[in-house]
């Protein structure tokens, strides 16, 4: 009992193991929150909270890859997060989509300073576009579109079997470009 | 395989998700359904949309700092070893006592009753509270996760239902005024309550059958787990679900 005790002190190590692994993925968890939160400073606290609550139960983090352990996480944190605030069931629609003009700048080797605007448009759109999705369709296209996650990942993510995560995906996909033909129609 | 089918399956294709099986059958599907071929050109241009948009969101760097802040430095580490010098010191202590008679077996004992008790409890309160589950489903790849970051522990979750004991869903508890993950499965009309703690240090131990205010307990340990299941069944059904939740752990 008493050398049960005393081996669970012995983490030294774990603080800095914890940052090695985590936080590389921060810009990934960061994303996540962006989209189910809508306004960055609720997204800042929910990243804050996710990673804080990850450290605390890092013991029960079994190995192989932790950026799905930290999606999981991070949904559960917002989850609880929207139902303490308001008292609802959680659906997360964003109401604030505009909050989304602190984007980092890029621009790739040879466009033109018109290629670069049209597609620094398409991406505001697009953004905004997931950002009006029902929040059962957003997280699964997040996860899988801009996080990379495998369906094996975002099924233990958003806590349901597989052919859930096949038929939202193509609902969420049929949904988003949808409203993308509507919003560019024409344009091309 | 339908359209219905088709269409859900070929965004799988999309996403390279598929076995070699089911990637051939929808491709001949679309090789032979013009609406199909159609709509999975189209999702295939706007997957290709999506990846070449920048939609990522940067940290901001104060929130990077912020939570490097929040979290231990190493200087921590001082402190630590001395509780386990002491750790180590006091277990020295207990241990030259014990040596000659039965101390640790009574503290030991003590301890098991007092946490024999207290899943009963646990199991009672949740039979009245109404109260069961927080986590409703019986999926186990719906129950499990629901404790990520919620605990300090990774519960063993498994279907049962195929066996005759239907999982019902989750829920946190207090046992020894620690959280510990209660997995709640139903046999007939009697509820089992299955208590998960960490037991580090603690690999394999067999299962002990024990009954306290007529209700039988079944405690045992695996992987680091120990496991506490309580119900009105007899200690017969309660031992068969043991064994039965052990197979499938180990399947």
């Amino acid at each position: 009992m008493m050398a049960g005790d005393a081996t669970d002190w012995r983490d030294d190590g774990k603080a800095e193991r914890f940052k090695q692994l985590a936080m590389p993925h921060l810009d990934a968890v960061y994303t996540l929150a962006r989209y189910l939160m809508g306004t960055a400073s609720d997204a800042d606290d929910a990243v804050q909270e996710c990673y804080l609550r990850a450290f605390r139960h890092f013991g029960t983090f079994r190995g192989g890859p932790i950026k799905p352990w930290l999606m999981a996480i991070l949904r559960n944190t917002c989850h609880d997060t929207y139902v303490a605030n308001t008292g609802l069931v959680y659906t997360a629609d964003s109401e604030d989509t505009g909050a989304t003009q602190t984007n980092p700048i890029w621009r790739e080797d040879g466009e033109t300073p018109e290629q670069t605007m049209l597609r620094q448009h398409e991406s505001e759109t697009m953004r905004r576009l997931i950002g009006e999705l029902p929040a059962t369709f957003r997280d699964v296209i997040v996860l899988r579109e801009i996080n990379d996650l495998s369906y094996r990942d975002i099924a233990m993510i958003i806590e349901a079997p597989i052919g859930t995560v096949m038929s939202r995906l193509a609902r969420a996909r049929a949904l988003l470009r949808d409203a993308w033909v509507a919003s560019e129609g024409g344009k091309e | 395989m339908n359209c219905e089918e088709a269409n859900i399956l070929l965004h799988a294709l999309i996403d390279s998700e598929l076995d070699a099986g089911n990637a051939r059958e929808i491709e001949a599907h679309i090789a032979t359904c013009p609406k199909c071929a159609a709509q999975f050109r189209e999702f295939q241009e706007f997957h290709k949309t999506m990846k070449s948009a920048s939609l990522r969101y940067t940290a901001p760097t104060i929130l990077r700092n912020r939570i490097e802040r929040k979290l231990p430095t190493p200087r921590a580490t001082g402190a630590s070893r001395r509780i386990i010098i002491k750790g180590f010191a006091l277990g020295a202590t207990v241990s030259a006592l014990a040596a000659t008679g039965v101390l640790v077996m009574v503290i030991h004992t003590d301890d098991e009753q007092r946490v024999l008790g207290d899943v009963v409890s646990a199991h009672l309160r949740s039979l009245q509270a109404e109260h069961l589950t927080d986590v409703v489903s019986t999926d186990q790849h719906t129950v499990k996760p629901w404790f990520n970051g919620r605990l300090d522990v990774a519960p063993p979750v498994v279907d049962l239902t195929a066996q005759g004991f239907t999982l019902l869903g989750g829920r946190l508890d207090y046992v020894d005024a620690k959280p510990v993950a209660a997995i709640v499965y139903r046999r007939r009309v009697h509820i089992i309550n299955l208590f998960c703690t960490p037991a580090p240090g603690l690999a394999t131990r067999a299962a002990v059958m024990e009954t306290l205010n007529g209700f039988n307990v079944r405690h045992w340990s695996e992987s680091g787990i120990n496991l506490w299941a309580v119900s009105d069944i007899s200690a017969d059904e309660l031992t068969e679900f043991g064994e039965k939740f052990e197979a499938a752990l180990r399947q």
